[in-house]
């Protein structure tokens, strides 16, 4: 069935979702929406079956997006959620994990784990939803926030320089990086559908709306209109990036594939390549 | 792999770092995450030579963090997992480990505890081996005193970790870590193993957090295979749904307390040495027994009744025993390598059924048995 034909049921990617747990939280005009709506049409496109995956997310408004998918799911300890997803990959390789997480979880408390798990190769795939700020706190600052943006912690500005988690993960042996925006649906769900089928660690950044806090805050609208727009505007499409001077690219977001390779995935800090009691001395 | 394998069955001159791997093997762990740290090494070297090669799986974590995360999601995964740690690197776990009893995922964590810096002996962290993760829960604590005792602890470690579907730690401690003596390892037919109960229930009927009765272990479905559980820390009812409500809350930890500390007589076992006719009782846990039973044996000698409790599992704390042997001793005196935590929990259970003392010491070095009789002689006169 084409996802654009609705049945009088209703929306059939419904399937996929835990519908008794629905209204979900989501404040109105946020981009988590849109990242689930595009995620499950990747599911779907590849006929993925969520009863063997594992969802999971850690604390935060993105981490909850599995919480609503009907999935085995690992959810509630900050920053943790690569590191889950190593010890079940090492212990279940074939199981398909998919991680959700915010640019707070992914990126200041979770920093080192993303480092790591992009150096390993780990055979994950990562979905950040970059809003640009710690939105479930608040309104914080995080390592993505603009720079100069008032925040709940930075009324006078943001004096911090955000990382480019796209540059970070290429820079780390990350296999699949892609960003996009919530925006460009299409995009968004191709890049997913890629990073789903990719054998490897495969991260899509997803520049997301928060008109309730990094809206109102940095930007003084609390429009979802005038977010979307506003992240439309700071965004350059690698094509268009390439041929740009870098003075003119100062404060933009490059979107698009940053690299789409492939190297052995990790199976363990050492493996032995022929398990064997006899090959092991006496203690 | 067959069983028999994998346990290095026989007579060893071994470390005791090297008897948690040996013991974790044979119990059948396949899943180790550590991070270095002195004086936990070797049980990590020890996985990562071992694991591999009987089908399991080694990882050197970037962090403790990771390490004891990596071990929740192996375990959820059907693992039975282990990571290693000394005291400063067990700090960072109490997060890991509070998700760990909340969705109740079995693992072993060994902490070797340390002090003065990294390499000297303490029992410094017999209190936060018991509470320091936050939230409620009843921790499982063992406390080996020889290199057998370390094999035989960690096996069953594991068995009680896949029994009650919870984090089990073991603490070493330096000396005893480090530490090499004669090792017997059983054949692997005379090493019981335990694995926790996997459901039979189709998903739809299955409820992944409910358990046959109030304090029960609910049957476990590993991820992956088509019962689609929320392993949240957060509060959840009995299907795993995150549920705010203040009832939902109070059911699930009281089982999940419950299911420990309502079960303490068979898990917090002890054992008893010449306490029949003593009129002192020396009770202590880890390698503060050896110091005790050489006093006890000296004051013997001098014609002083003294025996000694030894506490195989300080949590969920062994009050019966404890109780018991205070009702016939005129004194009960707690031996103890740190500033004195667990005597405050003996003196609480005593609670005058004699007189207490102390017998503690804070300097990075176990007691002298010479030094556990001074106190045993004043204590008498």
């Amino acid at each position: 069935m084409s996802v654009s034909t609705m049945p009088e049921k209703g929306n059939p990617l419904l399937k996929y979702m835990r519908q008794d747990k629905l209204p979900h939280f989501f404040c109105p005009g946020c981009g988590c929406g849109q990242v689930v709506s595009a995620f499950l049409r990747a599911v779907e496109a590849l006929k993925l079956d969520l009863g063997t995956m594992v969802g999971i997310g850690g604390v935060g408004c993105t981490a909850r997006i599995p919480v609503y998918l009907h999935m085995d799911c690992l959810h509630g300890v900050h920053g943790r959620t690569l590191a889950w997803a190593t010890g079940i990959k090492l212990h279940k390789p074939d199981t398909k994990v998919v991680v959700f997480a915010g640019d707070g979880d992914a990126m200041s408390i979770g920093g080192n784990h993303f480092i790591h798990a992009a150096r390993r190769n780990l055979d994950v795939t990562f979905i950040v939803v970059n809003n640009f700020n710690f939105a479930m706190t608040g309104g914080q600052v995080a390592p993505m926030t603009p720079g100069g943006a008032v925040t709940m912690t930075t009324p006078y500005g943001s004096s911090e320089p955000p990382f480019d988690l796209c540059a970070m993960a290429v820079t780390s042996g990350a296999t699949y990086v892609a960003r996009t925006l919530t925006s460009n649906p299409a995009q968004m769900t191709s890049y997913i559908k890629t990073a789903l089928d990719h054998k490897g660690f495969s991260v899509v950044e997803i520049l997301s709306q928060c008109p309730t806090h990094f809206g109102r805050y940095a930007l003084g609208s609390g429009s979802p209109k005038n977010l979307v727009t506003w992240i439309k505007d700071h965004t350059v499409p690698l094509t268009a990036a390439d041929k740009m001077k870098a003075e003119e690219l100062e404060g933009k977001y490059r979107t698009g594939e940053f690299i789409k390779t492939e190297r052995p995935v990790f199976m363990g800090s050492t493996v032995c390549s022929a398990p064997c009691a006899e090959k092991e001395g006496k203690a | 792999m067959k069983r028999e394998e994998r346990v290095l069955t026989g007579v060893h001159f071994m470390q005791g770092n090297y008897a948690a791997v040996e013991g974790a093997i044979a119990a059948g762990c396949d899943f180790f995450a550590g991070y270095p740290i002195t004086p936990a090494n070797e049980v990590s070297e020890g996985m990562a030579r071992r694991l591999p090669a009987v089908g399991g799986a080694f990882l050197q974590g970037e962090d403790e963090l990771c390490s004891i995360y990596a071990a929740a999601g192996a375990s959820l995964a059907g693992a039975k997992a282990m990571t290693a740690t000394a005291s400063a690197g067990f700090d960072y776990m109490q997060e890991g480990i509070e998700y760990a009893v909340a969705v109740e995922a079995p693992m072993v964590i060994v902490d070797v505890m340390r002090c003065r810096g990294e390499n000297f002996a303490t029992q410094a962290d017999i209190m936060q081996v018991r509470w320091s993760a936050a939230g409620d829960h009843e921790m499982i604590v063992l406390a080996p005193s020889t290199v057998q005792e370390t094999f035989d602890f960690t096996v069953r470690a594991f068995n009680l970790a896949e029994e009650y579907r919870t984090p089990v730690i073991v603490i070493s401690e330096m000396s005893l870590a480090l530490m090499r003596e004669r090792l017997e390892i059983p054949e692997a037919s005379a090493i019981p193993v335990v694995n926790r109960r996997r459901t039979t229930k189709s998903p739809s009927e299955y409820l992944p957090f409910k358990a046959d009765s109030e304090y029960g272990v609910p049957d476990f479905a590993e991820l992956g295979t088509g019962y689609r559980v929320i392993h949240s820390i957060n509060p959840h009812d009995e299907r795993g749904d995150i549920e705010w409500d203040p009832k939902a809350f109070e059911r699930l930890y009281k089982r999940i307390t419950g299911k420990v500390r309502e079960n303490r007589k068979k898990i917090a076992t002890t054992q008893r040495f010449h306490l029949d006719d003593a009129e002192i009782a020396l009770v202590g846990y880890g390698s503060e027994v050896r110091p005790a039973l050489d006093a006890a044996l000296s004051a013997r000698d001098k014609g002083i009744k003294v025996g000694v409790l030894k506490i195989d599992v300080p949590w969920p704390f062994p009050e019966e025993a404890v109780a018991e042997v205070a009702s016939g001793v005129r004194t009960m005196v707690t031996v103890e390598m740190n500033i004195g935590k667990y005597a405050g929990e003996i003196e609480r259970v005593v609670c005058g059924r004699c007189r207490t003392a102390r017998a503690t010491k804070n300097l990075g070095e176990p007691h002298t048995p010479e030094e556990i009789l001074t106190v045993i002689e004043e204590v008498r006169s």
